[in-house]
Order: C-alpha cells, then structure tokens, then sequence
C-alpha cells in the first residue's frame, strides 16, 4: 500500500500561499502581469498549467468545479483538468455554468452570464501583448510601466492595411481599467464584450511564462480600436444547427468533402441547455426528433 | 510676432555645460560645450574614437554624462537640465520633439512592419486615433522623402538601403520635432545615393526650420549640410567654428590634416 498521497489540489501549502500573493497583487493591479514562481505540474507546457496552479490555489472543499476547453466540457484537456482536481482535491465537479464557482477554461468565456461569487480561471499561452512587437522583456516592462501603447496600434494598423479591417480575431488587446493593456488569452474577439465590467473574478496563469494577472470583477475592459475602425465582435452569420442559437459563438464543423459543413455553438453547456428546453436548430440530434415524433403520435 | 521669432530664436535649444564621458580609465569625451540654436545645423567631425558618438548619445539622453550638463528648451519655453527629466518625459521628448536618425536603419525602423506603420507609429504613440488620418499623413511624409506612396504597405526589408534611409527619416519627422540627431546618416550608401539624399536632407532642414545635431567622418557632408562645425579629436573639441571657415582655413595641424585628406574633386 503505497499510493502516493497528494495535500489537497495537489500543490504544497506554501506554493498555495506564494501563488495567493501573487494572485492578491493582481487583483490590485488590474491587467498588470504578477510573476510568481510557477511549478512544474504532471502535464505539460501549453495544457493549461498556469491555470491549473491558479485554480488549485483557489479552490475550496465547498467549490464545484467546471472546466471548458475551446467552450467545451467533454475535449480531452477539460476532462483531464476535471479528473485531476476530482481526485487530488476532491471537489465536485459539474458541466453545468451557472451550478460552478470556479470555472476553468481555455480560449473562451462561457455564454451563460456569469454572476458574482463565480471565478473564472484563463490558460494563458502568452501573457505579453505586445510580445511580437516588442521582443525584449525588458523593454516591453519600461512600456508598461510608462504606459506606452502606441505599438500595439501599430499591430491594428498593420491588420487594417493588409486586409482591410482589423483581422485579429482571437488574443485581442483591451484595456484594463484605463490603465493596462492586457492580452485576454486566446479567447475570439467574440468573447471581448463579456469581460467588461462582468460579476465574476476573472484570474490569468501562464505556466510557461511565469505570470498572472487578474481582472476583479466589475472593471471597465476595453477593446481597442480606431475611430474609423470601431471593434467589432466577429461570429459566423448562421444559428445554431443543433439548438438554432443567433447569438452564441459557433465552431465550423466540416462534415464532408464536398464542402459541406455545420455550424454548432462552442459552449457545449449552453447548447445542451438550450436542446433540453426545447429549442432545436436545422440537424437537431436524434433524441429531440424522437421526441417530436412520439409527440406526434401521442 | 516677429519679435516673438526673434526672441525665440534668440536663446538656445540645446545647451551643453562641460560635457565629460570616462569608461574606466579611458576619457571618451572631455569637457565639451556649445549652444545650439533652432534651424542651426551643427557637424561633429572627427575620426573613430575621437568621442563622436559618445558625444551625440549624451546629447540625446540616451548615456548619462560623467560631468557636466545637457539642458533643452522644452515646447513650453523652459529650458530643462535633461538629467532632472524623468524616464516617461524623456521617452516623450525622443518620441516627439526630438528624431533620432541611425547609420544603420534597422536599428531605427521596425523591418518587419510596414511602411506605413513605421511612420505613424510615432502618431499613434501620442495618441492619434483615426487610422485614415494616420495613413494620410504617413503618405504625405513617404511623398515628402520622394517614396512612390504605392509602397506604403511593403515592409522596409523590400527596401533599398537608401530608401530604408529615407524612410527612418520620414519617420522621424512626422511630429514635426525640433532637433534632430543623426548618427553617420549617409554611411553605408553608394555616392549617387548619398548625394540624392544629402539634398533631401538639405531642403528639409531649411523647409522645417529644424536644428541638427549631426555626427560624421565625411567632411563632404558636414559641408553641404551644417553651418557650424566642431573637430573632435580624443574625446576633445579642437576646433569650432563656422563650416566654410573650418574646412577652407583650418587653424589646427589635424583639422588642416584632415581636411587635405579629402580628394579633390
């Protein structure tokens, strides 16, 4: 009998407690990116370890834990996230967006609102906005810290100049608080709108780079732009195939090679939720037709 | 208004107190002041090592001095000892009232954005937020320093080396800035190129009324370009004056050395 034992959620307490401060100092600095001395986690770099170090500072024996992948509970990452904090921690786990108080997720912020008490836990590959500008550290810190943002215009500018209009779809920079620009993690520009002045705490950890940064809840956030150039969110121009949803984020599912395709919401939650309350789209699943057609029957 | 002009250009802009810069042992610049007027065009000449660049890095904030001081007449009329400026005003200044023009123009232009970025880079870094206006301007200044505006979208890396030379230029003066540096601007570029762009050069200074701080080894340059020029040697200034006096009557051993080193044409 010599199963490894693990303290809870996996990390040591003090780690627990540097990755705290490090996420406190962020919270008081919205935007502003807090090194801390990131650990090595049993996954690796690029599969969420910066998040996973965030989430297992925060998380409590009461919380219920959610984790979204590209909007979905069920990729392998989430279910693999889910399971590690299952049963290093313990803690309840629940696909379910409005039952979560903490939400991990990578490249998306939920559709279903979020509300206050709710912590939403970003993966963050890159933190620095204006690293493939800039590629000096040191340099990109001084533009921090002086508040010099003109070069990431420089990036709007050259998006508009190449194609016409701002073609950055995903890690588009924003404002924090009037103070810091941030990279929102790859998230599509689609999800830009939902950080601004949102309930929940929204918390950054990149592994690999070594920092986190926050945004508390209710904080201007900003996306920036051109006058001539508003921002504008981008979503395909179809509903839901499955729960005819006009609104969320769509994922292209190509469905043979003939060119034809679906398009199917990328928060999996939302659309069951949707599906389940009736709603159904063009190639609604089976399930709902049956239904229909026992309805039918009486 | 004239009198206002007149007072204006009757102080300084730039005023070096005594200017020393030692690397350990070694006295790269010793004890070097002038005054530099706006619209005056001022030709540091001298061979490697004689202390050019060093001087030219203290001028522009970029080195701190070992002694002595720089001040700037600022926007406002006040004249300002650069050391007391903090980092945030003095990054301000380089970026608006002041260009700084490399020898080598990758070090001043970001290769791999476009032109048109590249100049307005400067505008957006202060704040300008309308990008048609941003590309209006960049497009004046790429026409102004004689660069076919169907360009605007290519990067300088698809560049000519003189062409890359003009842009930094342009790049430099779309904030309209008072005093600019120049670092061997013509070093690098064949002579048909440098002739183009010396002339360039010329009519913009005289159009813009700007005040040069301009560092070479080429007293062709220093020629066709400055009013004023000082000789360094050894980190000193050893000969100053006017530039038709300096070159055509040159008092020191080596100015007169230096000047007879040029062929005749």
């Amino acid at each position: 009998m010599n199963a490894p034992t693990y303290n809870f959620a996996y990390l040591d307490e003090q780690t627990k407690r540097m990755i705290r401060r490090a996420i406190l100092k962020a919270i008081a600095i919205p935007g502003y990116q807090v090194p801390f001395a990131s650990r090595e986690m049993p996954m690796p770099y690029g599969w969420g370890t910066g998040g996973v170090q965030v989430t297992a500072a925060i998380l409590g024996p009461a919380d219920v834990l959610k984790v979204i992948d590209q909007g979905s509970d069920d990729t392998t990452n989430a279910i693999s996230i889910r399971k590690f904090f299952a049963k290093t921690a313990g803690v309840a786990t629940t696909t379910a967006t409005d039952q979560a108080t903490v939400i991990q997720t990578r490249h998306r912020i939920p559709e279903t609102a979020l509300r206050a008490n709710q912590v939403l836990v970003y993966q963050v590959p890159i933190p620095e906005p204006l690293r493939f500008l800039e590629p000096r550290e040191t340099e990109t810190r001084r533009m921090h810290a002086l508040a010099e943002y003109g070069l990431m215009h420089v990036k709007l500018y050259e998006d508009i100049a190449r194609f016409g209009h701002i073609a950055t779809a995903y890690a588009y920079p924003v404002k924090v608080n009037a103070r810091y620009v941030m990279d929102p993690s790859p998230t599509p520009k689609f999800d830009n709108p939902k950080m601004d002045n949102c309930p929940a705490l929204q918390l950054f950890g990149a592994g690999r780079e070594k920092r986190i940064y926050a945004i508390p809840p209710y904080t201007q956030v900003v996306s920036l732009d051109f006058e001539d150039h508003p921002f504008e969110p981008y979503r395909f121009n179809a509903p839901c195939a499955l729960c005819g949803a006009e609104n969320s984020y769509l994922d292209e599912i190509v469905t043979d090679d003939k060119g034809g395709r679906m398009f199917v919401c990328s928060d999996t939650d939302y659309c069951e939720g949707r599906q389940a309350a009736g709603h159904h789209g063009s190639l609604s699943a089976a399930p709902y037709k049956e239904k229909a057609r026992e309805a039918a029957n009486g | 208004m004239a009198d206002q002009n007149f007072i204006e250009n009757d102080e300084p802009l730039l005023v070096a107190k005594s200017l020393s810069k030692s690397f350990g042992r070694i006295h790269a610049c010793r004890d070097v002041s002038f005054s530099l007027y706006p619209g005056e065009v001022l030709a540091i000449v001298g061979e490697s090592g004689s202390g050019k660049s060093t001087l030219l890095q203290m001028l522009s904030g970029q080195l701190a001095p070992s002694a002595g001081q720089v001040s700037y007449r600022m926007r406002d009329g006040v004249t300002r000892d650069l050391a007391s400026l903090g980092e945030a005003e003095r990054r301000f200044l380089f970026r608006t009232d002041w260009g700084f023009v490399h020898q080598d123009p990758a070090q001043g232009l970001r290769m791999a954005v476009s032109a048109g970025a590249n100049v307005g880079e400067r505008l957006m870094a202060v704040g300008w937020n309308h990008y048609g206006r941003i590309r209006d301007t960049a497009s004046d200044w790429l026409t102004r320093v004689e660069i076919d505006t169907a360009r605007i979208d290519d990067a300088p890396r698809t560049y000519s080396g003189g062409m890359r030379q003009r842009l930094q230029i342009a790049r430099n003066l779309v904030t309209e800035p008072r005093l600019v540096f120049m670092d061997e601007p013509t070093g690098g570029l064949d002579v048909s190129v440098q002739a183009r762009l010396l002339d360039l050069l010329r009519s913009l200074v005289a159009e813009l009324n700007l005040a040069v701080v301009i560092v070479t080894h080429d007293l062709a340059v220093a020629r066709l370009l400055s009013h004023r020029v000082m000789v360094m040697k050894g980190g000193r200034v050893i000969e100053t004056g006017l530039t038709d006096q300096v070159l055509d009557d040159p008092r020191e051993p080596y100015t007169q050395l230096l000047v007879s080193s040029i062929l005749p044409p």
